[in-house]
């Protein structure tokens, strides 16, 4: 059977990547069972900057992210992390999902998810310890809710819960944080407050690429802007960045022809 | 020992002490399943691993031996993986796969059996139902003393499991909790999925011999079930699901003991494994019902306790509203419309009672009348309503026929910070839209 490579193929870079770039994709393509949905992605994210993903819906924000840390395969291309690629870099970078993607049942407290984020240092074996735990209330503190430390996740609001997310990302003490949708559904108080965290995080030094998906506000937030749809549309400084143009190009319809000959590439590996 | 006619302690003991090994061997691959929401993969493997124990049985020829646990975990994983690609090349949803192939692993594991059964002595009935009840029967003899032979791999897998669980405590949390951030972090989730596979299907073994392989999934699953609606932190969940599942099997063979007594008269009994399994059943009903705060009768209850809080409230705003507007009414006259209130109803007489009770009002004159803190409590109330109504129609543009049932709703859940905030929100305005007055805090 006619199968695309299962081993992303490294492609010789070129010139044109920023060696001292915080986060280097270069030639990705991620398919879906096949049907790739994201085309090609070549872009570097400066170090030290706050970066917005920003695209219709199904235009590959969150596969960007999931592909960047190798929680999905890749039919070909790259990433880089601060020019380090596989698992030297692992340490260095922090990971928000979505909300919605664990079960808030899930017999844990905050400040044991929090904790989690202490978990990759550790390794395996070792056990959470007094240093741990301590950071994790740091963290707590941190984001506004040290006094929510015991509660069952269930037992807190869709803000909240977000903002236990971002703290178990601070206690990674990253260089690098891919947050998908930190401010899906939370409210306008909350949203302030993950901002200045973000920007406390920048101002020591982190790069955020940050999933966002308010036109409103992203120029405000942010100073970097990866305009995506299937493809990367536009990639650079946010006033560079966010023109007309671009916003057309990004959201002036899908992009049927690509979809129509993915879906097709997607049948013809599976009907044989 | 005797007791009475049907129980010594050196034979039940033995089992009863099994059966409890059993429900804590299983209690603990049982409880990551159970919150993973993987119940039925316990199902699945502890079904799937029987062609492993058959095959590792007719290589070796013995029942105790690691041969019969390498296959039965070789068979488990085997099973997961099989479930996976059947899921993802048919294309059909993960139950079904799971259904498809473990009735195959199993039906393939029966087969092995029975063919060979003349020249080994592994019976299918066994491998179904378990033989707790002849566990006495088979010993062997450890430093002089005679124990269960079933006992020892049974102790084995229940050190293993303590172990595995308790080393890899973070590393299983991380990956049934949040797969893509322990991924992300290098504990490979895939890998801690197949090796929680493993571990139950080495459980699997050491108890199919004891209760048989459908009625471990019992107690897979229900203890683990029962205490996830007792405690919300998982290291105790395993922990209670270990004892509920003990109780189970003291329970269980105690009632497979009397109960059949009970019915049919005279001295007989039932089976044990069997029983164990409808006792892990009844804690976990018991559970489901009694248990505090997730429990149906504690929910009820504590709806209960709102509506006739909420009672209460009302009653005590209706009143202070009469004082308000200074209307006079007797006391029929008063009851009957504290009567028409939907939420107070037919609590009536019990509304009164916990007023008087309360001292929040009295029998003053022949009639009701608040006492001063009925009054202030009642103040409070009627304040946190008009400010609410005064809230709605200026910031949600609330028509003013529908702002006193919102308003209703919302002042048995104002308390003073909430209200204080609300008249920060609506400043200085003495009268709600209707032209009340907005009481002072």
């Amino acid at each position: 059977m006619d199968r695309p490579p299962s081993n992303p193929v490294t492609v010789a870079r070129g010139a044109e990547h920023d060696p001292d770039a915080a986060l280097s994709i270069h030639d990705l393509t991620v398919a879906y069972d096949r049907r790739p949905v994201l085309w090609d992605v070549d872009l570097d994210v400066p170090a030290g900057c706050l970066a917005a993903i920003v695209g219709p819906n199904g235009s590959g924000k969150s596969t960007l992210i999931k592909a960047c840390l190798n929680l999905l395969p890749r039919v070909s291309g790259d990433v880089r992390v601060f020019g380090a690629s596989g698992r030297s870099s692992r340490r260095r970078v922090a990971y928000v999902p979505q909300r919605e993607t664990v079960d808030w049942d899930f017999p844990v407290s905050a400040h044991d998810v929090v904790a989690m984020g202490t978990y990759g240092r550790l390794g395996w074996l070792r056990p959470v310890g007094k240093a741990q735990k301590r950071a994790a209330m740091r963290a707590l503190d941190r984001v506004g809710l040290a006094d929510y430390a015991g509660r069952q996740i269930s037992q807190l609001s869709g803000g909240q819960q977000q903002r236990v997310f971002l703290a178990r990302a601070l206690v990674q003490e990253a260089d690098l944080y891919l947050m998908d949708e930190p401010f899906a559904s939370v409210d306008a108080a909350t949203e302030q407050a993950i901002v200045e965290v973000l920007r406390a995080l920048r101002n020591d030094g982190a790069t955020l690429v940050v999933v966002h998906h308010d036109l409103q506000t992203v120029a405000e937030y942010f100073e970097h802007l990866i305009l995506l749809n299937m493809r990367v549309v536009a990639s650079g400084p946010m006033e560079a960045t966010l023109t007309a143009e671009n916003l057309r190009a990004t959201y002036g319809g899908r992009l049927t022809l690509l979809e129509q000959a993915a879906t097709a590439l997607g049948r013809l590996s599976r009907d044989r | 020992m005797q007791w009475g006619l049907t129980m010594t302690l050196d034979y039940d003991g033995w089992i009863i002490l099994i059966g409890v090994l059993v429900a804590a061997c299983c209690a603990i691959p049982g409880s990551w399943l159970v919150v993973r929401g993987m119940g039925m993969m316990g199902d699945a493997v502890s079904h799937a691993v029987l062609p492993g124990i058959a095959i590792g049985f007719l290589v070796s020829g013995t029942r105790s031996g690691a041969w019969m646990f390498l296959g039965a975990a070789i068979a488990g994983i085997l099973a997961a993986v099989i479930t996976q690609v059947v899921h993802h090349w048919g294309r059909i949803e993960r139950g079904a796969a799971m259904g498809l192939v473990f009735t195959t692993f199993f039906s393939l594991g029966l087969l092995l059996i029975v063919q060979s059964a003349d020249s080994v002595d592994l019976d299918p009935n066994c491998v179904l139902y378990g033989a707790i009840e002849l566990a006495p029967l088979d010993t062997i003899s450890i430093s002089g003393m005679d124990v269960p032979r079933m006992l020892i791999p049974l102790a084995a897998v229940l050190i293993a499991n303590v172990a595995l669980t308790g080393m890899l405590f973070k590393e299983l949390l991380a990956a049934a909790f949040d797969p893509g951030l322990a991924t992300s972090q290098g504990f490979d989730s895939r890998w801690l999925h197949y090796g929680l596979m493993a571990l139950t299907a080495a459980t699997c073994v050491a108890c199919f011999e004891a209760v048989g392989s459908i009625i471990t999934v019992a107690l897979l699953v229900a203890p683990p079930a029962a205490a996830l609606l007792f405690i919300r932190r998982m290291k105790w969940v395993i922990v209670l699901a270990a004892l509920l599942g003990g109780l189970a099997a003291v329970m269980g063979h105690l009632a497979a003991l009397t109960v059949p007594g009970w019915i049919l008269g005279g001295n007989v009994d039932t089976s044990s494994s069997g029983m164990m399994a409808v006792a892990s059943m009844a804690i976990f009903l018991a559970a489901a019902m009694f248990a505090p705060g997730r429990g149906s009768l504690a929910r009820r209850w504590a709806a209960r306790r709102d509506a006739m809080r909420v009672a209460v409230e009302d009653a005590l705003g209706l009143l202070f509203r009469l004082e308000e507007r200074a209307v006079t009414m007797d006391r029929d006259e008063v009851e009957g419309l504290l009567r028409s209130d939907v939420r107070i109803g037919g609590r009536l007489a019990a509304v009164l009672a916990r007023l008087r009770r309360g001292s929040l009002a009295e029998l003053r004159g022949g009639n009701w009348k608040l006492t001063v803190s009925g009054r202030s409590e009642a103040q409070s109330l009627v304040r946190a309503h008009r400010l609410w109504e005064t809230y709605l129609a200026g910031r949600a543009s609330i028509p003013s026929s529908h702002l006193h049932a919102a308003a209703e709703r919302l002042e048995h859940v104002t308390d003073p910070s909430l209200a204080a905030q609300l008249q920060r929100e609506v400043g200085d305005t003495p009268d709600d839209p209707h032209g009340r007055p907005i009481p002072p805090a």
